[in-house]
């Protein structure tokens, strides 16, 4: 009997730590640094940007189609942004054992061929990505840097128009760092998008 | 002899109506809300899905297992695409014509993921695959992916 508690128990926690995962950041929160190997192999933390007023911390993959409808959309987040002092910092979050396109080396012809102006980072044992509690991609946090250390202003999507069709898109991301250069909280902190899972190594 | 042509005619009638019933129906919120609201069964299985996402084709097999299985006991399985609206002709319904899905199918109707994913379930963070239980009262969002045994002890919970 007690075996088969037991059992039932391990049973239940495996299956709830597949279905549960880390809880997700959220505006006021303090945005965790990391240190993280770049597409050209060198280590990229918020410190490597030492003029940033803020960063736009995107989670993206080389496989899904929604990250991939929104690569045009980050590369011109960078072009425009990383002047104003918010630069893009790409991270992906997905298993390269679960998603056999989203590998290191996948990773670096990607940034090559698109010729990424931002780094592209690969987070081994998807550690960042849970403590931002990364659900999706894409999946973007931006970060003011700020007296206190660096905060979490926005969590969610970059506009509400995935397909890219819509000419009376609400340009969330941007809106977001307008606020933030003249000094104001941003209208709108946290919004929703669908996106693929953050994919993970099947659990035993 | 003379009823050669109407037999033709009921044949066809059949053949389209068969061909119709693995069509994919555009439904927006509101109609999906109804479509429950007023069908004649009495537990909907919703799942959220998309022809691009690779974990929601691998369980959609468990899908068509759980509706074809538990007809008998008024259980209606609901697949709906996320895919975008432009994809319908070129996508969704080659897709659920070569899958040959028994399941209704439709693709959502919405624009503003903002707006319809908290309508959906405020719970839900927007990825998929997501599956809404519903029997009488009771609703259940589980946002992961299933096993046929998952998705079977899900319902029989309900």
């Amino acid at each position: 009997m007690k075996k088969i508690i037991l059992l039932l128990a391990l049973a239940f926690s495996a299956f709830l730590s597949h279905a549960q995962n880390a809880v997700t950041l959220k505006a006021g929160d303090a945005a965790p640094d990391f240190k993280l190997k770049n597409v050209d192999n060198k280590e990229v933390s918020f410190g490597t940007f030492k003029d940033a007023k803020g960063y736009i911390v995107v989670f993206t993959c080389n496989t899904c189609p929604y990250a991939i409808g929104y690569e045009q959309r980050i590369i011109d987040l960078d072009k425009k942004f990383k002047s104003q002092g918010y630069p893009v910092i790409a991270i992906n979050p997905n298993d390269p054992e679960a998603s056999t396109a989203d590998t290191f080396a996948k990773m670096q012809d990607l940034a090559k061929d698109k010729k990424y102006s931002f780094p592209y980072l690969f987070d081994p044992g998807q550690k960042i990505t849970d403590e931002y509690g990364a659900k999706r991609t894409p999946h973007i946090f931006i970060v003011s840097k700020t007296a206190k250390g660096n905060v979490v202003e926005y969590v969610g999507a970059i506009d509400n128009d995935p397909e890219g069709n819509n000419p009376q898109k609400i340009k969330y991301a941007e809106d977001v760092i307008a606020s933030l250069k003249i000094g104001q909280k941003p209208a709108i902190t946290q919004t929703k998008e669908i996106g693929c899972t953050v994919k993970r190594k099947a659990k035993a | 002899m003379k009823i050669k042509p109407f037999f033709y005619i009921f044949l066809f009638g059949i053949i389209s109506v068969s061909a119709y019933s693995q069509n994919v129906k555009l439904i927006n919120i509101n109609q999906l809300n109804e479509r429950i609201k007023n069908g004649k069964d009495s537990t909907y299985v919703v799942n959220f899905w998309a022809t691009w996402c690779a974990p929601c084709i691998k369980e959609l097999p468990h899908f068509e297992k759980l509706g074809a299985e538990h007809k008998s006991e008024k259980l209606a399985v609901l697949l709906v695409s996320l895919d975008f609206k432009s994809k319908l002709e070129s996508n969704v319904i080659p897709f659920v014509k070569r899958k040959n899905l028994k399941n209704e199918v439709f693709l959502l109707n919405e624009s503003s993921p903002q707006e319809f994913i908290d309508r959906i379930d405020p719970s839900w963070s927007g990825s998929i695959p997501a599956t809404l239980f519903i029997k009488g009262d009771k609703r259940k969002f589980v946002e992961s992916e299933f096993t046929y045994e998952q998705l079977l002890t899900e319902y029989k919970k309900l």
